[in-house]
């Protein structure tokens, strides 16, 4: 693999889809500790929003330990060099968060649809713009469709105004291939003005490779977690792809002794359980299942006595996409009425 | 003798309503109002016997008096129902708002309905069809006991989603969030969508979340979702609860199905049929009040 002299936008992830293993609950101190720290290692992107993004606040994906404005007014104003981003997905978040958002001091919004849906992104995306700060769009459970249709997918972001689309494996499902296909393929017919991105999950373990493979297929930014702390088996974990990135010489800007101090300090201290590829999480990234679906799943099983496996299975039969978090219960309700006949 | 309607705009969602009108023991449809001279849907009505004119409302008002149109149903935009609705309640027709315009008081049926047969708002507005679909079941919550918040979550087939909800799907949240509030008794509301592109598309899924003030009386609400549900059905027969309610401390959790009778939509879009179902049942009460008063 030939990167040696490429250069690389990481963004780091644990304090947005690190939230989701947190149930929502990291605290103001903490997002502070952790965003401090990393911005401290020179990592240039962090995202900081509920989980679910901006308005994820909810019965159905959890009411967090405080407000996305509480964590943004905290956090931005501490960072010296670090830009801190926030997610939206149309549908939960609306522009009414967006401008508090950028009110608090964000530099970067995402807009996050599913892979199919990128037109429910034209006014978010487009007010992005308008308030003149970083703006991409964000193509979840990507693996779901074939590259030239994720491409018509990216192009209408495009056209909205993104500078930035991203190939996003939210059930951690792809191999390096399919990331390789889908990333050089937006590269190849993209303006070249705008970037392509890749986001990881390492329910299959391919956290590392698939990055590695969005890398040498074109795509320049590239997110990652602490320790891994995300959905599922967690995201690429950071301070690893730091390494990696170094022995092949790919430009980050990242200081590794300081981002591994901070996974190994900050982050896993404050992990409920480990993040790592549980037999829940391995059959996210087998059977192709919105990452974040994972402990409501098992939540649901001890509930109603029966297997995490069986309902994550039955999600990914289903078809759901991300966001059905509802479904869950639903589904082992269903399975309950098929075990009384 | 049946009252008659026109329906304003001639798209998928006022053919759909133009079929369940001709079955109406109520309301006979004698109009149907689009912009387009080839518009598949004034040739289709024109099969069906009903008059079309592609000249929009104006088109109409020439013969408001002779065809005695006294209730009209707007299906087009947001952006047209306000001329729309201004020059047909000012000649005294009744206006069902279909669009998310929501210049009038926000109608669900089987919730409010009846508060305004009296013409004091000559337009009613149909909220949204994640709305439709889910403001009943809170109501049949908040009737029980005091509802603190509640939350509403949509998923409907992408092939049921229409660019106008995609160019504004804020649009969708805050106003299904306020009419959970407004209409459906709910301290503070919220709504969230989700498009599933899955083949063959899915049925419309809606869930319901209330967290009650105090313990939920789950035998009292059993019941009054069971009699909601039932009064839904009268209008939309393929509206079901396929679980709970579901008892979780104070949470209190409905899962419904939408399915659409198939009229011109096809069965899968619940979303939209339950906007013509219960659209039609608006038109169908005003219209037995309005020859109620004229006896």
């Amino acid at each position: 693999m030939k990167l040696r002299g490429k250069r690389v936008l990481l963004h780091e992830m644990s304090l947005r889809d690190g939230m989701h293993p947190k149930r929502h609950q990291i605290t103001l101190d903490q997002m502070v500790a952790i965003a401090t720290a990393l911005d401290e290692a020179g990592v240039p992107l962090i995202e900081v929003t509920h989980g679910d993004g901006l308005g994820g606040a909810s019965i159905n994906y959890g009411f967090p330990a405080h407000s996305d404005r509480e964590y943004l007014e905290a956090v931005c104003p501490k960072m010296k060099r670090a830009r801190i981003s926030a997610l939206l997905l149309p549908g939960i978040g609306t522009v009414d968060e967006l401008r508090m958002a950028v009110d608090c001091g964000v530099g970067c919004i995402r807009v996050a649809t599913h892979s199919t849906e990128a037109d429910v992104s034209r006014q978010h995306i487009g007010l992005s713009r308008k308030l003149g700060v970083d703006t991409v769009g964000f193509l979840m459970m990507a693996h779901m469709i074939a590259p030239a249709a994720l491409l018509e997918q990216a192009k209408l972001m495009e056209s909205y105004g993104a500078q930035t689309v991203y190939v996003t494996d939210s059930a951690g499902y792809m191999l390096p291939d399919d990331v390789s296909a889908r990333v050089a393929l937006l590269r190849a017919e993209l303006s070249t003005d705008t970037q392509v991105g890749f986001h990881g999950h390492h329910n299959l373990a391919m956290g590392i490779a698939n990055s590695l493979a969005a890398i040498e297929a074109g795509a320049y930014r590239i997110d990652g977690s602490c320790a891994g702390l995300g959905a599922g088996a967690g995201n690429t974990p950071l301070e690893v792809f730091v390494a990696v990135l170094n022995r092949l010489g790919v430009e980050h800007g990242v200081d590794l002794y300081k981002i591994s101090d901070a996974a190994e300090d900050l982050v896993v201290p404050l992990m409920d359980q480990p993040v790592r590829i549980d037999r829940d999480a391995l059959i996210l990234g087998y059977a192709g299942v919105y990452s974040s679906f994972l402990l409501f799943a098992q939540r649901a099983a001890e509930k109603y006595g029966l297997s995490s496996r069986d309902i994550l299975v039955e999600l990914g039969r289903r078809k759901t996409v991300g966001g059905q978090e509802d479904m869950i219960e639903d589904v082992a309700l269903d399975m309950v009425k098929a075990r009384q006949g | 003798m049946k009252v008659h309607a026109a329906i304003v705009g001639s798209g998928n969602i006022g053919t759909d309503l133009l079929m369940k009108a001709l079955r109406s023991p109520w309301l006979v449809p004698r109009w149907m109002v689009g912009i387009e001279p080839g518009s598949e849907g004034l040739a289709r009505a024109r099969e069906l016997g009903v008059k079309t004119t592609h000249d929009g409302v104006d088109g109409l008002l020439p013969h408001l008096e002779a065809d005695e149109i006294r209730v009209a149903f707007d299906a087009t935009s947001a952006y047209a129902h306000a001329e729309n609705s201004r020059k047909l309640t000012e000649r005294g027709v009744r206006v069902v708002d279909l669009t998310p315009a929501a210049i009038g008081p926000y109608c669900v049926p089987p919730v409010n309905l009846e508060q305004h047969l009296d013409g004091r708002a000559m337009n009613l507005n149909m909220v949204t069809c994640g709305g439709q679909a889910t403001i009943p079941m809170v109501a049949a919550v908040s009737r029980v006991q005091p509802v603190e918040y509640a939350e509403i979550v949509a998923t409907v087939a992408s092939k049921s989603a229409g660019p106008g909800t995609r160019n504004n799907i804020d649009e969708f949240t805050r106003t299904t969030a306020r009419g959970v509030e407004v209409v459906g008794g709910a301290r503070k509301g919220k709504a969230i969508i989700i498009l599933n592109p899955a083949e063959p598309p899915l049925i419309m899924r809606d869930t319901i979340h209330c967290l009650t003030e105090g313990e939920p009386d789950k035998d009292k609400i059993r019941d009054s979702v069971e009699r909601m549900v039932e009064a839904v059905q009268k209008y939309v027969p393929g509206y079901a609860l396929k679980n709970g309610p579901v008892f979780d401390g104070r949470r209190v959790s409905m899962f419904m199905e939408v399915a659409g009778l198939g009229d011109y939509l096809p069965k899968y879009a619940g979303n939209l049929d339950i906007m013509t179902a219960a659209a039609l049942s608006i038109g169908e009460r005003l219209a037995q009040h309005l020859q109620g008063a004229a006896r």
